[in-house]
Protein backbone atom coordinates (compact mmCIF):
# COMPACT_ATOMS: atom_id res chain seq x y z
CA UNK A 1 0.00 0.00 0.00
CA UNK A 2 2.80 2.41 0.90
CA UNK A 3 4.37 1.69 -2.48
CA UNK A 4 1.09 2.27 -4.25
CA UNK A 5 0.66 5.59 -2.53
CA UNK A 6 4.17 6.60 -3.46
CA UNK A 7 3.46 5.95 -7.13
CA UNK A 8 0.15 7.84 -7.00
CA UNK A 9 1.90 10.73 -5.35
CA UNK A 10 4.45 10.84 -8.18
CA UNK A 11 1.57 11.52 -10.58
CA UNK A 12 0.02 13.94 -8.11
CA UNK A 13 3.33 15.76 -7.79
CA UNK A 14 3.55 16.28 -11.56
CA UNK A 15 0.12 17.89 -11.68
CA UNK A 16 0.70 19.93 -8.55
CA UNK A 17 3.91 21.32 -10.02
CA UNK A 18 2.17 22.24 -13.28
CA UNK A 19 -0.62 23.92 -11.31
CA UNK A 20 1.80 25.85 -9.14
CA UNK A 21 3.49 27.24 -12.24
CA UNK A 22 0.26 28.88 -13.36
CA UNK A 23 -1.19 29.54 -9.95
CA UNK A 24 -2.39 33.08 -10.68
CA UNK A 25 -4.66 32.21 -13.57
CA UNK A 26 -5.67 28.97 -11.90
CA UNK A 27 -6.84 30.75 -8.77
CA UNK A 28 -8.48 33.60 -10.62
CA UNK A 29 -10.45 31.25 -12.86
CA UNK A 30 -11.37 28.83 -10.12
CA UNK A 31 -12.17 31.30 -7.39
CA UNK A 32 -13.39 34.59 -8.85
CA UNK A 33 -16.38 33.13 -10.64
CA UNK A 34 -17.88 31.25 -7.69
CA UNK A 35 -17.38 34.29 -5.47
CA UNK A 36 -19.07 36.60 -8.00
CA UNK A 37 -21.97 34.18 -8.12
CA UNK A 38 -22.13 33.89 -4.38
CA UNK A 39 -22.25 37.60 -3.66
CA UNK A 40 -24.22 38.80 -6.68
CA UNK A 41 -26.89 36.14 -6.45
CA UNK A 42 -26.69 35.85 -2.68
CA UNK A 43 -27.30 39.50 -1.94
CA UNK A 44 -29.11 40.45 -5.15
CA UNK A 45 -31.50 37.53 -5.42
CA UNK A 46 -31.49 37.10 -1.65
CA UNK A 47 -33.12 40.51 -1.38
CA UNK A 48 -36.24 39.15 -3.05
CA UNK A 49 -36.08 35.61 -1.77
CA UNK A 50 -35.58 36.34 1.90
CA UNK A 51 -35.10 33.17 3.91
CA UNK A 52 -34.89 29.60 2.64
CA UNK A 53 -35.32 26.69 5.04
CA UNK A 54 -34.91 29.04 7.96
CA UNK A 55 -31.59 30.63 6.88
CA UNK A 56 -30.76 33.70 4.80
CA UNK A 57 -30.53 33.03 1.08
CA UNK A 58 -26.84 33.91 0.95
CA UNK A 59 -26.07 31.44 3.74
CA UNK A 60 -28.13 28.89 1.85
CA UNK A 61 -26.27 29.68 -1.34
CA UNK A 62 -22.84 29.49 0.30
CA UNK A 63 -23.20 25.74 0.76
CA UNK A 64 -24.44 25.40 -2.82
CA UNK A 65 -21.51 27.34 -4.25
CA UNK A 66 -18.96 25.37 -2.22
CA UNK A 67 -20.44 22.11 -3.49
CA UNK A 68 -20.65 23.43 -7.02
CA UNK A 69 -17.09 24.64 -7.21
CA UNK A 70 -15.74 21.44 -5.69
CA UNK A 71 -17.57 19.61 -8.45
CA UNK A 72 -16.47 22.01 -11.18
CA UNK A 73 -12.82 21.92 -10.17
CA UNK A 74 -12.67 18.13 -10.43
CA UNK A 75 -14.85 17.95 -13.53
CA UNK A 76 -12.75 20.45 -15.46
CA UNK A 77 -9.55 18.71 -14.42
CA UNK A 78 -10.93 15.26 -15.25
CA UNK A 79 -12.28 16.26 -18.66
CA UNK A 80 -10.15 18.91 -20.31
CA UNK A 81 -6.86 18.72 -18.49
CA UNK A 82 -6.74 14.94 -18.15
CA UNK A 83 -7.63 14.60 -21.83
CA UNK A 84 -4.84 17.01 -22.71
CA UNK A 85 -2.35 14.99 -20.71
CA UNK A 86 -3.53 11.71 -22.17
CA UNK A 87 -4.10 12.53 -25.83
CA UNK A 88 -2.33 15.79 -26.63
CA UNK A 89 0.81 16.06 -24.50
CA UNK A 90 1.18 12.27 -24.16
CA UNK A 91 2.19 12.77 -20.55
CA UNK A 92 0.56 9.45 -19.69
CA UNK A 93 2.58 7.71 -22.38
CA UNK A 94 5.71 8.92 -20.62
CA UNK A 95 4.38 7.63 -17.32
CA UNK A 96 3.58 4.28 -18.92
CA UNK A 97 7.21 3.94 -19.98
CA UNK A 98 8.13 4.35 -16.31
CA UNK A 99 7.08 1.87 -13.62
CA UNK A 100 3.53 3.21 -13.36
CA UNK A 101 0.45 1.23 -14.32
CA UNK A 102 -2.79 2.63 -15.71
CA UNK A 103 -4.27 2.13 -12.25
CA UNK A 104 -1.48 4.20 -10.69
CA UNK A 105 -2.01 6.98 -13.22
CA UNK A 106 -5.79 7.11 -12.68
CA UNK A 107 -5.41 7.06 -8.89
CA UNK A 108 -2.76 9.77 -8.98
CA UNK A 109 -4.95 11.91 -11.22
CA UNK A 110 -7.92 11.40 -8.90
CA UNK A 111 -5.86 12.30 -5.88
CA UNK A 112 -4.96 15.52 -7.64
CA UNK A 113 -8.60 16.24 -8.60
CA UNK A 114 -9.61 15.76 -4.98
CA UNK A 115 -6.87 18.18 -3.99
CA UNK A 116 -8.18 20.76 -6.40
CA UNK A 117 -11.70 20.40 -5.05
CA UNK A 118 -10.31 20.75 -1.57
CA UNK A 119 -8.36 23.88 -2.46
CA UNK A 120 -11.32 25.49 -4.14
CA UNK A 121 -13.74 24.64 -1.31
CA UNK A 122 -11.30 25.85 1.35
CA UNK A 123 -10.79 29.21 -0.30
CA UNK A 124 -14.50 29.89 -0.72
CA UNK A 125 -15.10 28.75 2.83
CA UNK A 126 -12.42 31.12 4.03
CA UNK A 127 -13.96 34.08 2.25
CA UNK A 128 -17.47 33.11 3.36
CA UNK A 129 -16.33 32.83 6.98
CA UNK A 130 -14.79 36.26 6.69
CA UNK A 131 -18.22 37.58 5.76
CA UNK A 132 -19.81 35.74 8.68
CA UNK A 133 -21.64 33.30 6.45
CA UNK A 134 -20.62 30.18 8.34
CA UNK A 135 -21.98 29.18 11.74
CA UNK A 136 -19.46 27.23 13.84
CA UNK A 137 -16.38 24.98 13.74
CA UNK A 138 -18.41 22.05 12.40
CA UNK A 139 -17.97 23.72 9.08
CA UNK A 140 -14.50 22.15 8.92
CA UNK A 141 -16.20 18.85 8.10
CA UNK A 142 -16.92 20.42 4.75
CA UNK A 143 -13.31 19.84 3.75
CA UNK A 144 -13.29 16.02 3.64
CA UNK A 145 -16.64 16.14 1.89
CA UNK A 146 -15.22 18.49 -0.73
CA UNK A 147 -12.39 16.01 -1.25
CA UNK A 148 -14.90 13.19 -1.65
CA UNK A 149 -16.73 15.36 -4.13
CA UNK A 150 -13.45 15.68 -6.04
CA UNK A 151 -12.97 11.91 -6.18
CA UNK A 152 -16.58 11.41 -7.19
CA UNK A 153 -16.87 13.97 -9.98
CA UNK A 154 -13.27 13.45 -11.02
CA UNK A 155 -13.81 9.74 -11.59
CA UNK A 156 -17.06 10.40 -13.44
CA UNK A 157 -15.24 12.90 -15.67
CA UNK A 158 -12.48 10.36 -16.33
CA UNK A 159 -15.05 7.86 -17.56
CA UNK A 160 -16.11 10.47 -20.14
CA UNK A 161 -12.50 11.19 -21.03
CA UNK A 162 -11.87 7.50 -21.62
CA UNK A 163 -14.39 7.66 -24.47
CA UNK A 164 -13.41 11.08 -25.83
CA UNK A 165 -11.86 11.46 -29.27
CA UNK A 166 -11.77 15.27 -29.05
CA UNK A 167 -12.67 18.07 -26.68
CA UNK A 168 -16.04 18.51 -28.42
CA UNK A 169 -17.26 15.28 -26.89
CA UNK A 170 -17.34 16.85 -23.43
CA UNK A 171 -20.17 19.19 -24.47
CA UNK A 172 -22.55 16.22 -24.20
CA UNK A 173 -21.55 15.49 -20.64
CA UNK A 174 -21.61 19.14 -19.61
CA UNK A 175 -25.02 19.90 -21.16
CA UNK A 176 -26.76 16.63 -20.49
CA UNK A 177 -25.08 15.66 -17.24
CA UNK A 178 -23.48 18.49 -15.34
CA UNK A 179 -25.90 21.35 -16.00
CA UNK A 180 -29.09 19.43 -15.10
CA UNK A 181 -27.34 18.10 -12.02
CA UNK A 182 -26.53 21.64 -10.89
CA UNK A 183 -30.13 22.74 -11.39
CA UNK A 184 -31.67 19.68 -9.74
CA UNK A 185 -29.05 19.11 -7.08
CA UNK A 186 -30.13 21.94 -4.79
CA UNK A 187 -27.29 24.34 -5.48
CA UNK A 188 -29.41 27.45 -6.09
CA UNK A 189 -32.77 26.39 -4.66
CA UNK A 190 -34.05 23.48 -2.59
CA UNK A 191 -35.18 20.54 -4.74
CA UNK A 192 -38.41 20.52 -2.68
CA UNK A 193 -39.58 23.25 -5.02
CA UNK A 194 -39.58 20.78 -7.91
CA UNK A 195 -42.41 18.44 -8.96
CA UNK A 196 -42.46 15.16 -7.03
CA UNK A 197 -41.04 12.84 -9.66
CA UNK A 198 -38.11 15.10 -10.48
CA UNK A 199 -37.42 15.53 -6.77
CA UNK A 200 -37.08 11.79 -6.39
CA UNK A 201 -34.78 11.78 -9.39
CA UNK A 202 -32.43 14.26 -7.78
CA UNK A 203 -31.90 11.85 -4.88
CA UNK A 204 -29.95 9.67 -7.33
CA UNK A 205 -27.53 12.48 -8.15
CA UNK A 206 -24.29 12.58 -6.18
CA UNK A 207 -24.28 16.38 -6.17
CA UNK A 208 -27.58 16.44 -4.31
CA UNK A 209 -26.07 14.42 -1.47
CA UNK A 210 -22.92 16.51 -1.36
CA UNK A 211 -25.07 19.63 -1.02
CA UNK A 212 -27.27 17.95 1.59
CA UNK A 213 -24.20 17.27 3.71
CA UNK A 214 -22.48 20.59 3.24
CA UNK A 215 -25.49 22.82 3.84
CA UNK A 216 -26.20 21.84 7.46
CA UNK A 217 -22.49 21.97 8.24
CA UNK A 218 -22.24 25.53 6.95
CA UNK A 219 -25.35 26.71 8.76
CA UNK A 220 -24.54 25.06 12.11
CA UNK A 221 -26.94 22.14 11.97
CA UNK A 222 -24.50 19.30 12.32
CA UNK A 223 -26.05 15.85 12.83
CA UNK A 224 -24.66 12.32 12.61
CA UNK A 225 -27.53 11.31 10.36
CA UNK A 226 -25.85 13.34 7.63
CA UNK A 227 -23.52 10.37 7.17
CA UNK A 228 -26.22 8.51 5.25
CA UNK A 229 -25.63 10.99 2.43
CA UNK A 230 -22.17 9.50 1.96
CA UNK A 231 -23.56 6.36 0.37
CA UNK A 232 -24.47 7.69 -3.08
CA UNK A 233 -21.29 9.72 -3.70
CA UNK A 234 -19.14 6.85 -2.44
CA UNK A 235 -20.92 4.39 -4.71
CA UNK A 236 -20.47 6.68 -7.70
CA UNK A 237 -16.78 7.11 -6.84
CA UNK A 238 -16.12 3.41 -6.52
CA UNK A 239 -17.94 2.38 -9.65
CA UNK A 240 -16.63 5.21 -11.86
CA UNK A 241 -13.06 4.69 -10.69
CA UNK A 242 -13.08 0.99 -11.47
CA UNK A 243 -14.85 1.59 -14.75
CA UNK A 244 -12.43 4.36 -15.77
CA UNK A 245 -9.41 2.15 -15.04
CA UNK A 246 -10.92 -0.67 -17.07
CA UNK A 247 -11.72 1.68 -19.93
CA UNK A 248 -8.27 3.28 -20.03
CA UNK A 249 -6.63 -0.14 -19.97
CA UNK A 250 -8.66 -1.11 -23.01
CA UNK A 251 -7.95 2.15 -24.74
CA UNK A 252 -4.27 2.67 -23.99
CA UNK A 253 -2.86 -0.85 -23.74
CA UNK A 254 -3.70 -1.96 -27.26
CA UNK B 1 24.83 -15.49 8.71
CA UNK B 2 25.83 -17.78 5.92
CA UNK B 3 26.59 -15.96 2.73
CA UNK B 4 24.85 -17.75 -0.08
CA UNK B 5 26.54 -16.83 -3.34
CA UNK B 6 24.55 -14.23 -5.20
CA UNK B 7 23.27 -15.86 -8.38
CA UNK B 8 24.91 -14.34 -11.43
CA UNK B 9 22.41 -12.14 -13.30
CA UNK B 10 21.27 -13.83 -16.46
CA UNK B 11 23.05 -12.43 -19.48
CA UNK B 12 19.85 -12.87 -21.47
CA UNK B 13 18.15 -9.48 -21.55
CA UNK B 14 15.27 -10.19 -23.92
CA UNK B 15 13.87 -13.57 -24.79
CA UNK B 16 10.96 -13.69 -27.24
CA UNK B 17 9.43 -16.91 -28.44
CA UNK B 18 6.81 -17.06 -31.17
CA UNK B 19 5.58 -13.61 -30.33
CA UNK B 20 2.50 -12.47 -32.25
CA UNK B 21 0.27 -9.44 -32.25
CA UNK B 22 -3.07 -9.18 -34.01
CA UNK B 23 -5.26 -6.12 -34.27
CA UNK B 24 -8.59 -7.70 -35.11
CA UNK B 25 -7.91 -9.67 -38.29
CA UNK B 26 -4.74 -7.75 -39.05
CA UNK B 27 -1.61 -9.65 -38.07
CA UNK B 28 1.05 -7.04 -37.28
CA UNK B 29 3.69 -9.26 -35.67
CA UNK B 30 3.66 -12.85 -36.80
CA UNK B 31 5.37 -15.34 -34.53
CA UNK B 32 8.83 -13.80 -34.14
CA UNK B 33 11.53 -15.35 -31.94
CA UNK B 34 14.80 -13.74 -30.89
CA UNK B 35 17.10 -13.36 -27.96
CA UNK B 36 19.18 -10.34 -26.99
CA UNK B 37 22.13 -10.74 -24.68
CA UNK B 38 23.69 -8.34 -22.28
CA UNK B 39 25.85 -5.67 -23.88
CA UNK B 40 24.44 -6.12 -27.38
CA UNK B 41 23.55 -3.17 -29.59
CA UNK B 42 20.67 -4.45 -31.66
CA UNK B 43 18.96 -2.58 -34.48
CA UNK B 44 15.48 -3.43 -35.69
CA UNK B 45 15.06 -2.45 -39.33
CA UNK B 46 12.08 -2.65 -41.61
CA UNK B 47 9.83 -0.61 -43.93
CA UNK B 48 6.97 1.50 -42.55
CA UNK B 49 4.39 -0.71 -40.92
CA UNK B 50 6.76 -3.66 -40.54
CA UNK B 51 5.82 -4.01 -36.88
CA UNK B 52 8.87 -2.46 -35.23
CA UNK B 53 7.09 -0.10 -32.87
CA UNK B 54 4.56 -2.79 -32.03
CA UNK B 55 7.39 -5.15 -31.11
CA UNK B 56 8.94 -2.52 -28.86
CA UNK B 57 5.55 -1.83 -27.26
CA UNK B 58 5.24 -5.50 -26.41
CA UNK B 59 8.75 -5.51 -24.92
CA UNK B 60 7.89 -2.57 -22.69
CA UNK B 61 4.65 -4.23 -21.64
CA UNK B 62 2.40 -1.54 -23.07
CA UNK B 63 0.52 -3.86 -25.36
CA UNK B 64 -0.22 -7.49 -24.61
CA UNK B 65 0.91 -10.03 -27.19
CA UNK B 66 -1.79 -12.13 -28.82
CA UNK B 67 0.33 -15.25 -28.35
CA UNK B 68 3.88 -16.26 -27.55
CA UNK B 69 6.24 -16.00 -24.64
CA UNK B 70 8.28 -12.98 -23.65
CA UNK B 71 10.71 -12.26 -20.83
CA UNK B 72 12.68 -9.05 -20.37
CA UNK B 73 15.45 -8.92 -17.74
CA UNK B 74 14.27 -12.35 -16.68
CA UNK B 75 10.76 -11.09 -15.84
CA UNK B 76 7.68 -12.44 -17.61
CA UNK B 77 5.95 -9.73 -19.68
CA UNK B 78 3.31 -8.35 -19.38
CA UNK B 79 2.74 -9.93 -15.94
CA UNK B 80 5.68 -8.15 -14.31
CA UNK B 81 6.03 -5.30 -16.76
CA UNK B 82 5.88 -2.60 -14.11
CA UNK B 83 8.81 -4.03 -12.16
CA UNK B 84 10.74 -4.49 -15.39
CA UNK B 85 10.11 -0.90 -16.51
CA UNK B 86 11.77 0.29 -13.33
CA UNK B 87 14.98 -1.17 -14.75
CA UNK B 88 14.85 -0.03 -18.38
CA UNK B 89 14.80 3.28 -20.24
CA UNK B 90 12.57 4.14 -23.18
CA UNK B 91 12.97 6.88 -25.80
CA UNK B 92 9.67 7.09 -27.73
CA UNK B 93 9.27 7.62 -31.48
CA UNK B 94 7.72 11.06 -30.83
CA UNK B 95 9.03 13.11 -27.90
CA UNK B 96 6.59 13.36 -25.00
CA UNK B 97 8.46 15.82 -22.82
CA UNK B 98 6.34 17.98 -20.56
CA UNK B 99 6.06 21.46 -22.15
CA UNK B 100 4.84 22.93 -18.86
CA UNK B 101 8.23 22.30 -17.29
CA UNK B 102 11.84 23.32 -17.65
CA UNK B 103 14.57 20.87 -18.59
CA UNK B 104 15.48 20.15 -14.97
CA UNK B 105 11.86 19.87 -13.89
CA UNK B 106 11.21 17.34 -16.63
CA UNK B 107 13.98 15.14 -15.27
CA UNK B 108 12.94 15.69 -11.66
CA UNK B 109 9.32 14.76 -12.28
CA UNK B 110 10.37 11.72 -14.27
CA UNK B 111 12.72 10.58 -11.53
CA UNK B 112 9.76 10.55 -9.17
CA UNK B 113 7.90 8.13 -11.41
CA UNK B 114 10.69 5.68 -10.66
CA UNK B 115 10.39 6.24 -6.93
CA UNK B 116 13.94 7.59 -6.76
CA UNK B 117 15.08 9.56 -3.75
CA UNK B 118 15.26 13.30 -4.14
CA UNK B 119 19.00 13.61 -3.46
CA UNK B 120 19.71 10.76 -5.85
CA UNK B 121 17.65 12.39 -8.58
CA UNK B 122 19.39 15.73 -8.18
CA UNK B 123 22.79 14.07 -8.41
CA UNK B 124 21.71 12.10 -11.45
CA UNK B 125 20.32 15.24 -13.13
CA UNK B 126 23.68 16.96 -12.89
CA UNK B 127 25.43 13.95 -14.40
CA UNK B 128 22.91 13.57 -17.20
CA UNK B 129 22.84 17.24 -18.18
CA UNK B 130 26.58 17.00 -18.53
CA UNK B 131 26.34 13.81 -20.56
CA UNK B 132 23.91 15.28 -23.11
CA UNK B 133 25.50 18.77 -22.95
CA UNK B 134 22.39 20.61 -21.80
CA UNK B 135 23.83 22.25 -18.66
CA UNK B 136 23.28 25.71 -20.12
CA UNK B 137 19.67 24.92 -20.84
CA UNK B 138 18.92 23.54 -17.38
CA UNK B 139 16.27 26.16 -16.66
CA UNK B 140 15.01 26.65 -20.19
CA UNK B 141 11.47 25.74 -21.14
CA UNK B 142 10.92 22.84 -23.49
CA UNK B 143 9.57 25.01 -26.30
CA UNK B 144 12.84 26.96 -26.32
CA UNK B 145 14.77 23.82 -27.23
CA UNK B 146 15.69 22.75 -30.75
CA UNK B 147 14.66 19.34 -32.03
CA UNK B 148 18.10 17.96 -31.31
CA UNK B 149 18.10 19.27 -27.75
CA UNK B 150 14.68 17.75 -27.11
CA UNK B 151 15.90 14.41 -28.40
CA UNK B 152 18.96 14.57 -26.14
CA UNK B 153 16.75 15.45 -23.20
CA UNK B 154 14.53 12.47 -24.02
CA UNK B 155 17.61 10.26 -23.94
CA UNK B 156 18.75 11.79 -20.64
CA UNK B 157 15.27 11.25 -19.21
CA UNK B 158 15.36 7.58 -20.21
CA UNK B 159 18.64 7.20 -18.30
CA UNK B 160 17.43 8.74 -15.05
CA UNK B 161 17.07 5.33 -13.36
CA UNK B 162 20.43 3.92 -14.55
CA UNK B 163 18.69 1.38 -16.78
CA UNK B 164 20.06 -2.04 -17.72
CA UNK B 165 18.40 -1.85 -21.12
CA UNK B 166 17.75 1.18 -23.31
CA UNK B 167 15.04 1.06 -25.97
CA UNK B 168 14.94 3.79 -28.63
CA UNK B 169 12.32 4.11 -31.36
CA UNK B 170 13.86 5.99 -34.31
CA UNK B 171 16.13 8.15 -32.16
CA UNK B 172 17.55 10.28 -34.96
CA UNK B 173 14.61 10.71 -37.32
CA UNK B 174 14.12 14.31 -38.37
CA UNK B 175 17.45 15.55 -37.03
CA UNK B 176 20.28 17.23 -38.90
CA UNK B 177 23.52 15.34 -39.63
CA UNK B 178 25.47 17.04 -36.86
CA UNK B 179 22.97 16.09 -34.20
CA UNK B 180 22.71 12.55 -35.55
CA UNK B 181 26.46 12.11 -35.23
CA UNK B 182 26.24 13.58 -31.74
CA UNK B 183 23.53 11.12 -30.73
CA UNK B 184 25.49 8.21 -32.19
CA UNK B 185 28.41 9.32 -30.06
CA UNK B 186 26.25 9.26 -26.93
CA UNK B 187 24.84 5.84 -27.73
CA UNK B 188 28.28 4.39 -28.43
CA UNK B 189 29.53 5.68 -25.12
CA UNK B 190 26.56 4.09 -23.34
CA UNK B 191 27.28 0.79 -24.98
CA UNK B 192 30.92 0.96 -23.96
CA UNK B 193 29.74 1.37 -20.39
CA UNK B 194 27.94 -1.96 -20.74
CA UNK B 195 24.39 -0.88 -21.51
CA UNK B 196 22.29 -3.14 -23.72
CA UNK B 197 20.62 -1.10 -26.45
CA UNK B 198 17.78 -1.83 -28.86
CA UNK B 199 16.85 0.74 -31.47
CA UNK B 200 14.72 0.95 -34.56
CA UNK B 201 15.81 3.05 -37.48
CA UNK B 202 15.21 3.81 -41.14
CA UNK B 203 18.78 4.98 -41.64
CA UNK B 204 21.04 2.26 -42.96
CA UNK B 205 24.18 4.21 -42.17
CA UNK B 206 23.03 4.50 -38.57
CA UNK B 207 22.42 0.77 -38.30
CA UNK B 208 25.69 -0.09 -40.05
CA UNK B 209 27.72 2.15 -37.79
CA UNK B 210 26.09 1.47 -34.45
CA UNK B 211 24.58 -1.98 -34.40
CA UNK B 212 26.50 -5.15 -33.83
CA UNK B 213 23.39 -6.99 -34.82
CA UNK B 214 20.47 -6.33 -37.10
CA UNK B 215 17.00 -7.79 -37.01
CA UNK B 216 15.36 -7.11 -40.35
CA UNK B 217 11.58 -7.18 -40.20
CA UNK B 218 8.84 -6.98 -42.78
CA UNK B 219 5.12 -7.73 -42.57
CA UNK B 220 5.57 -8.88 -39.00
CA UNK B 221 8.22 -11.49 -39.86
CA UNK B 222 11.93 -11.54 -39.15
CA UNK B 223 13.65 -11.77 -42.53
CA UNK B 224 17.19 -11.85 -41.17
CA UNK B 225 19.02 -11.67 -37.85
CA UNK B 226 22.75 -11.11 -38.43
CA UNK B 227 25.61 -8.68 -38.02
CA UNK B 228 25.61 -5.94 -40.67
CA UNK B 229 28.81 -7.39 -42.17
CA UNK B 230 27.26 -10.85 -42.47
CA UNK B 231 24.18 -9.40 -44.11
CA UNK B 232 26.21 -7.58 -46.72
CA UNK B 233 28.47 -10.61 -47.26
CA UNK B 234 25.79 -13.29 -47.39
CA UNK B 235 22.62 -11.70 -48.65
CA UNK B 236 23.75 -9.66 -51.65
CA UNK B 237 26.16 -9.68 -54.58
CA UNK B 238 29.47 -7.98 -53.73
CA UNK B 239 29.18 -5.03 -56.12
CA UNK B 240 26.54 -2.63 -57.33
CA UNK B 241 26.48 -0.44 -60.40
CA UNK B 242 23.90 2.33 -60.54
CA UNK B 243 23.35 3.90 -63.92
CA UNK B 244 21.03 6.85 -64.44
CA UNK B 245 20.16 9.38 -67.12
CA UNK B 246 17.70 9.81 -69.96
CA UNK B 247 19.52 7.51 -72.37
CA UNK B 248 19.52 4.54 -69.98
CA UNK B 249 17.12 2.57 -72.18
CA UNK B 250 19.20 3.00 -75.31
CA UNK B 251 22.40 2.05 -73.50
CA UNK B 252 20.71 -0.99 -72.03
CA UNK B 253 19.56 -2.17 -75.50
CA UNK B 254 23.07 -1.67 -76.88
CA UNK B 255 24.68 -3.72 -74.10
CA UNK B 256 22.80 -6.95 -73.43
CA UNK B 257 23.79 -8.61 -70.14
CA UNK B 258 26.17 -11.52 -70.07
CA UNK B 259 27.03 -13.70 -67.10
CA UNK B 260 25.53 -13.80 -63.60
CA UNK B 261 24.41 -10.21 -63.27
CA UNK B 262 21.11 -9.18 -61.78
CA UNK B 263 19.40 -6.02 -62.96
CA UNK B 264 16.61 -3.92 -61.48
CA UNK B 265 15.17 -0.86 -63.15
CA UNK B 266 13.44 1.91 -61.21
CA UNK B 267 12.33 4.76 -63.45
CA UNK B 268 15.42 6.04 -65.22
CA UNK B 269 17.86 4.28 -62.94
CA UNK B 270 19.25 0.80 -63.46
CA UNK B 271 20.79 -1.19 -60.62
CA UNK B 272 23.19 -3.99 -61.51
CA UNK B 273 24.33 -6.49 -58.93
CA UNK B 274 27.19 -8.95 -59.43
CA UNK B 275 30.63 -10.13 -58.37
CA UNK B 276 32.49 -8.16 -61.03
CA UNK B 277 30.85 -5.47 -63.11
CA UNK B 278 33.96 -3.79 -64.53
CA UNK B 279 33.18 -4.95 -68.07
CA UNK B 280 29.81 -3.30 -67.79
CA UNK B 281 31.36 -0.11 -66.44
CA UNK B 282 33.65 0.04 -69.50
CA UNK B 283 30.67 0.12 -71.88
CA UNK B 284 29.58 3.36 -70.25
CA UNK B 285 32.53 5.27 -71.68
CA UNK B 286 30.82 6.17 -74.91
CA UNK B 287 27.69 7.50 -73.17
CA UNK B 288 28.36 11.00 -71.87
CA UNK B 289 24.64 11.54 -71.07
CA UNK B 290 24.73 8.80 -68.43
CA UNK B 291 25.97 9.06 -64.88
CA UNK B 292 26.93 6.09 -62.82
CA UNK B 293 28.17 4.89 -59.48
CA UNK B 294 30.13 1.67 -59.13
CA UNK B 295 30.61 0.62 -55.52
CA UNK B 296 30.67 -2.28 -53.06
CA UNK B 297 27.20 -3.36 -51.93
CA UNK B 298 25.99 -1.96 -48.62
CA UNK B 299 23.23 -2.53 -46.09
CA UNK B 300 20.76 -0.41 -48.02
CA UNK B 301 21.13 -2.72 -51.01
CA UNK B 302 20.44 -5.71 -48.77
CA UNK B 303 17.43 -3.94 -47.30
CA UNK B 304 15.95 -3.15 -50.71
CA UNK B 305 16.66 -6.64 -52.00
CA UNK B 306 15.01 -8.33 -49.04
CA UNK B 307 12.01 -6.06 -48.59
CA UNK B 308 11.38 -5.16 -52.23
CA UNK B 309 11.16 -1.79 -53.90
CA UNK B 310 7.45 -1.15 -53.86
CA UNK B 311 6.23 1.74 -51.71
CA UNK B 312 4.66 1.13 -48.31
CA UNK B 313 2.00 3.23 -46.82
CA UNK B 314 1.78 2.89 -43.07
N1 LIG C 1 -3.50 0.35 -32.20
C1 LIG C 1 -3.51 -0.16 -33.44
N2 LIG C 1 -4.65 -0.60 -33.99
C2 LIG C 1 -4.66 -1.13 -35.23
N3 LIG C 1 -3.58 -1.25 -36.01
C3 LIG C 1 -2.41 -0.83 -35.53
C4 LIG C 1 -2.31 -0.26 -34.21
N4 LIG C 1 -1.02 0.08 -34.00
C5 LIG C 1 -0.36 -0.27 -35.12
N5 LIG C 1 -1.18 -0.80 -36.03
C6 LIG C 1 -0.79 -1.30 -37.36
O1 LIG C 1 0.25 -2.22 -37.19
C7 LIG C 1 1.17 -2.13 -38.26
C8 LIG C 1 2.58 -2.04 -37.71
O2 LIG C 1 2.72 -0.82 -37.05
P1 LIG C 1 4.07 -0.38 -36.34
O3 LIG C 1 3.81 0.96 -35.74
O4 LIG C 1 4.54 -1.47 -35.46
O5 LIG C 1 5.05 -0.25 -37.57
P2 LIG C 1 6.53 0.30 -37.60
O6 LIG C 1 7.37 -0.81 -38.12
O7 LIG C 1 6.91 0.89 -36.32
O8 LIG C 1 6.40 1.41 -38.72
P3 LIG C 1 7.12 2.86 -38.83
O9 LIG C 1 8.43 2.61 -39.48
O10 LIG C 1 6.21 3.61 -39.75
O11 LIG C 1 7.22 3.46 -37.47
C9 LIG C 1 0.75 -0.96 -39.11
O12 LIG C 1 0.11 -1.47 -40.25
C10 LIG C 1 -0.21 -0.20 -38.24
O13 LIG C 1 -1.21 0.40 -39.02
MG1 LIG D 1 7.40 2.85 -35.63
Amino acid sequence: MANHLLRWLAVWFRNALAWRKSIKTALLGGLAEPLFNLFALGYGLGHFVGEVDGITYIAFLTAGIISLSSMNAATFEGLYLAYTRMAVLKTWEGMMAAPLSIGDIVMGELLWMASKSLISASLILLVASGFGLTADWHVLWVLPIAALSGFCFGSMALVMTSYAQSYDFFVYYITLGVTPMILLGGVFFPPDALPGIIRQGSACLPLYHIVEMIRPLVSGRFAWTLLTHLIVPLAFTLISTMFAIWRFKRRLLR
Amino acid sequence: MINTPVPKPSPIIVHAENLSKHYGKLCVVDGISFQINQGEFCGILGPNGAGKTTTLKMLVGNTPSTSGKLTVLGLPIPQQAREMRGRIGVVPQADNLDPDFTVVENLRVYGRYFGLKRTEVEKRITELLGFVALEEKADACINQLSGGMKRRLSIARALINRPELLILDEPSTGLDPQIRQNIWQLLRQLQREGLTIILTTHYMDEAERLCGRIILMDHGHILADRTPEELVRERIEPHVLEVFGTSVKAWKMANPLTGPIRCEQVGETCFYYGADLTSLVKTLDGWPGLRYDYRPANLEDVFLKMTGRELRDG
